[in-house]
This record gives structure tokens, sequence and C-alpha cells, in this order.
């Protein structure tokens, strides 16, 4: 076959130039490069599955940050604040800060101090065994998909901008990572997370910068989309700009929400879960030399997030104020993804809400510039990748085959079934990949797994580490009650689509709502059933409990450092400065 | 970090700034001397220049400040003390 006609399928939104190509080319290299390199230096266990615990607190703080920066930042984000506005951000600050800042003060320790390899790992020294298969086949299932979903979305940009084949984008995405994942295993993952980091805000920085001069600042951007929503008769124009004081009633706001499904569903459960218990983000801070390392790098990592919604959600608003067809000069208004990808759709030229991004990033970025804004979405995308595929060949190896297959496995058995796993992971992600496609946005997608799975997480492991009457029995059933639980919930709602008014407490509730109304039901199931079987049956002793417990596990104390050097310190600053923001954009 | 005694992951980021930097740095520079029939939207704002420039700054001072030699002297001086 013709390569150019494999490669080029559809008609492209930019066309590259050759420094734009030597740019793409040159960051596929140095990835590969860096697999390479760092592959002598990944032997051990220790050294492939957990970067040989060596981590400074910044670079294990940007990689805890970055593992989660991939497509569903770049891409769906951008998408969600296009169709909600600001209170997309909300995923960004009530939906991240808190809880990050809890996992560094209050949970990290315990992960630290007991040496576990993984959130299971943990669960199977707290609960036994059966919790520990439970919930590592369940986070394998949830990573492979996730991973799925980074190489759709990369995939789509690969159509949308460059008009290649959906098929070749995973197909390189998908080769690429497996060969650095395989060969330097975490400590790869983690170099080239760091190295994306600045390549996304290399990359994405300039979109806010330009779209912010465009648009007359942040008060002509707010008067624009009220003019441009109010054209189009919008119902509620000024909620997009406001993150609080439309959250009074579902109806008020563009997400179908109120403030009790974005303070208790996303902010107590769903984010407090995905946070603290999601060893694909969980597993980088694992990764930090000391106590105090561990500790800052969450921080380190909440204070970046919180400026992620200048490249994300801005750029979403910005399309809303700005965007325009070339050719009729009228507004332009993207549109769900199914009816975009439909052949209707694609004669009229339409384009979904996913694609808001490399519009505007096509709109003010020209040769050079465009190349490394199309090399930062792909670094995006593949961290998004590596992350799931490095989390996933970790619980596999460690408690799915080292607990349950072959117990007697050797160190260097289980690098070589790592360095395996992580080619078959990849494999199965391709296959996932084919399946988000037929979802109307991937974050309305992503938002159902993690309520499927992570919220009852978080209620198990919460529970574990605070309480230690919480007993094996009640921690299993407790997390198998609120896993099926979520699943029996999605599963009504999609079944009977009036259940929403019970599931999420409104008629008008949207999806996004719906998920996190889900993942607060889901976990209080887990912990009402968890409290009561305990209460059932016989705990395990103080002794058995050391070092797992809060109570029972002595901290070690850090060394005297600087108040500039304490995580308390950097905590509260974080926290002020988070506060601030929710009063600036109330 | 360094990856054992070896290459500082800093030093692989100045590598990367540096070099996109220089090509978007020198792409705008011919831009403003042979400007494009089809311009993006703030083009007089010239942005592939300053912000190549900054890029290319930022990787410059990366790769010097962890470039395997400096990383080498430091290792060893720690390793006197």
């Amino acid at each position: 076959m013709n390569l150019a006609l494999l490669v080029l399928d559809t008609p492209t939104l930019v066309h590259l130039s050759p420094v734009d190509m030597v740019i793409i080319v040159l960051y596929f290299a140095l990835v590969l490069g860096i697999g390479l390199y760092l592959k002598e230096q990944a032997n051990t266990g220790e050294d492939f599955f957990m970067a040989g615990r060596e981590m400074t607190a910044w670079v294990a703080g940007l990689a805890f940050l970055s593992a989660n920066l991939g497509s569903l930042e770049l891409m769906g984000w951008a998408g969600n604040s296009y169709k909600y506005g600001i209170l997309a951000a909300h995923w960004y600050w009530i939906g991240a800060i808190p809880a990050m800042l809890f996992l560094a003060l209050v949970m990290m320790p315990f992960y630290y101090v007991c040496k576990t390899h993984s959130v299971p790992g943990y669960l199977k020294l707290r609960f036994g065994p059966d919790s520990q298969a439970l919930s590592s086949i369940s986070f394998a299932f949830m990573t492979v998909l996730m991973s799925g979903i980074n190489m759709y979305a990369m995939a789509v940009v690969m159509r949308v901008v460059l008009g290649w084949d959906i098929n070749f984008s995973i197909l390189v995405s998908s080769v690429t990572v497996a060969i650095y994942v395989a060969l330097g295993g975490l400590r790869s993952a983690i170099f080239n997370e760091v190295l994306q980091f600045f390549l996304i805000w290399a990359g994405a920085l300039l979109i806010p910068i330009l779209g912010l001069i465009e648009a007359g600042g942040w008060t002509g951007l707010k008067a624009k989309i009220l003019a441009n929503l109010t054209e189009q008769h919008v119902a509620n124009p000024g909620a997009y700009t406001h993150a609080w004081s439309t959250l009074g009633n579902f109806s008020d706001n563009p997400m179908g929400i109120n403030w009790v499904g974005i303070v208790f569903g996303l902010g107590a459960v769903i984010s407090m879960g995905y946070w603290t218990t999601d060893f694909l983000v969980v597993q980088r801070v694992l990764s930090a030399k000391d106590l105090r390392s561990a500790k800052l790098a969450p921080i380190i990592g909440a204070a970046f997030k919180m400026m992620v919604p200048f490249i994300v959600i801005l750029p979403g608003l910005l399309g809303l104020a700005l965007l325009r067809d070339p050719h009729t000069g009228s507004l332009l208004r993207l549109v769900p993804a199914d009816l975009a990808w439909s052949s209707a759709g694609q004669a009229q030229g339409l384009h979904g809400y996913d694609e808001v991004l490399p519009l505007m990033l096509a709109r003010y970025c020209g040769p050079g510039l465009l190349g490394l804004g199309i090399t930062a979405l792909i670094a995006g995308f593949m961290s998004g990748m590596a992350g799931n595929v490095s989390a996933f060949t970790t619980v596999w190896t460690y408690d799915i085959y080292g607990a349950l297959i072959n117990k007697n496995a050797t160190d260097e058995g289980k690098v070589r079934m790592g360095r395996w796993v992580t080619v078959i992971g990849v494999g199965i992600s391709i296959g996932t990949a084919y399946l988000v496609m037929h979802a109307q946005s991937i974050m309305d997608y992503v938002q159902a797994l993690f309520s499927f799975f992570i919220a009852p997480l978080f209620g198990t492991v919460i529970l574990g580490m605070l309480w230690k009457r919480a007993t094996k029995a009640g921690g299993f059933w407790g997390l198998l009650a609120g896993t099926l639980s979520s699943i029996g919930m999605y599963t009504w709602g999609k079944l009977d689509p009036t259940a929403v008014k019970y599931l999420a407490l409104s008629d008008k509730a949207q999806d996004q709502a719906q998920n996190m109304f889900r993942a607060l039901w889901c976990w209080l199931i887990c912990v009402i059933v968890t409290v009561v079987v305990s209460l059932l049956t016989k705990p395990k002793t103080d002794a058995e409990l050391k070092d797992l417990v809060y109570g029972l596990t002595p901290i070690p104390k850090t060394e005297h450092v600087s108040i500039f050097q304490s995580p308390i310190f950097w905590g509260v600053v974080v926290a002020v400065a988070f506060v601030i923001l929710q009063i600036i954009f109330w | 970090m360094k990856a054992g005694s070896h290459l500082s992951i800093w030093f692989f980021t100045g590598l990367c700034l540096g070099m996109n930097g220089a090509l978007i740095f020198l792409r705008g520079i011919y831009e403003t001397m042979y400007p494009p029939v089809e311009k993006v939207v703030l083009y007089d704002l010239h942005a592939n220049v300053w912000w190549g420039a900054v890029l290319l700054i930022l990787g410059v001072f990366f790769s010097l400040r962890f470039s395997p030699a400096r990383e080498r002297a430091r290792s060893e001086s720690q390793s006197k003390s």
C-alpha cells in the first residue's frame, strides 16, 4: 500500500513545515534514546518498578503531575471548558488540590513506611490477599482502558491537525511507548514525564498568552463569551465564566450540577480517591528518595496543578469567544464528537469539542511553534499512556502474577515479566483505543471509570489507614459492594434514563453530575458495608497493624530543616493560593 | 535526579528545550525576512522569535548547569567530603 495513502486519510487542519517535522522527529528520537540509555539501569525489581526509590522531590512531584497530564488534561478538559465553561476548572482546583495536600501530609507516611510496591500491595498488608486481588484486577482493567483513551486522543489530534490515519497514529505512539517503558521501566517513564512536563508548558503556554491579547484580557474575554452565547441563545451565558456562583441549582449552569456534587462527589470522593489511591500517580511519589521528599512531591505537584487551567481551561474559553468560521466569518460552534465524526458532520466541516485546543493552536502558531505545540500534545498523550502502562506493569507483576500465579518468582523473573507485560499492556490498550471511539466525550467516559473503581477503593484505603477496627472481611466486602453498586447504578442509568432523578437528585443532572453523585453513593455504600461487616467480625491485633494504621505507625522524624524546606509550610502556601483562586473566579 | 551516577534528567530537558528553541527562533528570524503569504492570527507579534529565544536561553541554562562534566565534578566533591 502506498505509505502516503495510509498516512493521509483526511483533509488537514494545518500543514506542517519541514521545521515542524524536525521538531517532532527530534522528540521521538530523544524519547527512544532515553529508553535505550536507561536500559542498563533497570536490572532489579526495585529499579524497574520503583525507579530505585531515589527521586528528588522535584522529579517525583513533576512526574506525579505529569502522569496525569495526558489527553484528559490537554484535549478532554479544553473541550469540556468549551462545553461547560469555567466549571471545568473545578477538576483542577477543588477536584485536585485538597486531595494532593491530604496525600502529602496525611497518607504518604503510611505508604512510605510500609514500603509497599503498590496500593493493592498496601491492601494486602492491611486487609489480606482477597482485597489485594480485587483491587489489583480492577486497577489493571482501568489502566489499560485509560491507556487506550490516551492513544485514541493522540490519534484524534493527528487526524484533525495532520490528517493522519487513526490506525497509523495508534501504531506509532504505542510502539514508541512500548519500547521506552519496556527498556527503562518506571525510571524511563519518569524521565519522559519530566521532559513532557516542560514540553507541554513550552508548547501550550503561547495559546492563552496570545489569546488573552487578542480578546482584550480577562474582562474582554468574558464580554465576548457573553455576547457570543447570547447571540446563540444559550441559557445562562454568564455561568460560563463563574466557578461557584451558579452552583446553587442544577438548572443554573451548563454542567447541570450543584455544589453538593462538586464539593462532596468531586472534591471529597472522586478527587480524594484518584489522587490518594490511584496507583498511577501514587507510584511516582513512592519513588521518592526519603519521606520528606515523598511529602513534598505532591505539594510541588499541587502548586503546578493549580496553574494548569491556564493552558487547558483558558484555551477552551478562548475558543468560545474567538473561534469563527474562516469562510463565512460567523461564529464557529463546536459540536459533540459523534456528530462531528458522522458523515454529515464531516461533509459540513464540523469540529468536536475535543478539537478546540488544536484549533486554537493552528490559530496562533506558525511553523516551528506549531511543531512544538503538536509535540507538546503528543508528549501529553504519550505521558498518559506510559504512566498507565508502567503502573499496570507493576500491579500485574507484584499483585497478580507474584501474588496469585507464581508466588516464588525471583526478582530477575519479575523484571523479565515486567518487560513482557509492558508490551502486552500496550497491545491491550490498542484494543481499548477503538472502544473509546464510540464515547460521546472522552472525559465523560473517564469519569464513569473513576466512579466504578476509584471511589470505593478510596473508602477502603482511608478506613484501613485511619480506623484500626476495620477488619479483613470488612475491607473486602466493602470494596466489592462499592464497586458493584457503582457499576449497577451506571447500568441502571443507561437502561432507564429517568433514573437520573434518583441517582443524581435531579432530572436536570447531566453526565458529569451523574458521575459525581454515583461516586458519592458508591463510596458511602463501601464505607457503610466496611463498618458494619468490621463490627461483626474479629479485628487484627495492634501488633499486626503496626506500620499500617494511624496511631500504630511510628512516623520517622524528619531531619531538622528550615521552614522553607518544610512540607507543612508549603502545604499551607498552596492551600492559601487555592482559596484565593476560588474567590477571584467565584 | 540522576540516573545512578550518569546523566541528569535536567540535562535532557535542557537539550530538548534548547534544540527546539533554536529551531523556532531561527525560523522566526527567517519569517521576519521573508514573511509568509498565509499568516497566523497576531503574526505581527512575532511570537516565534521571542518564544524561541526564551526556550533557547532556558535550554542552554539547563544544559550547562547539569552538564555531565559538572555533574561528575559535583559527585566527586561529594564523595571526597
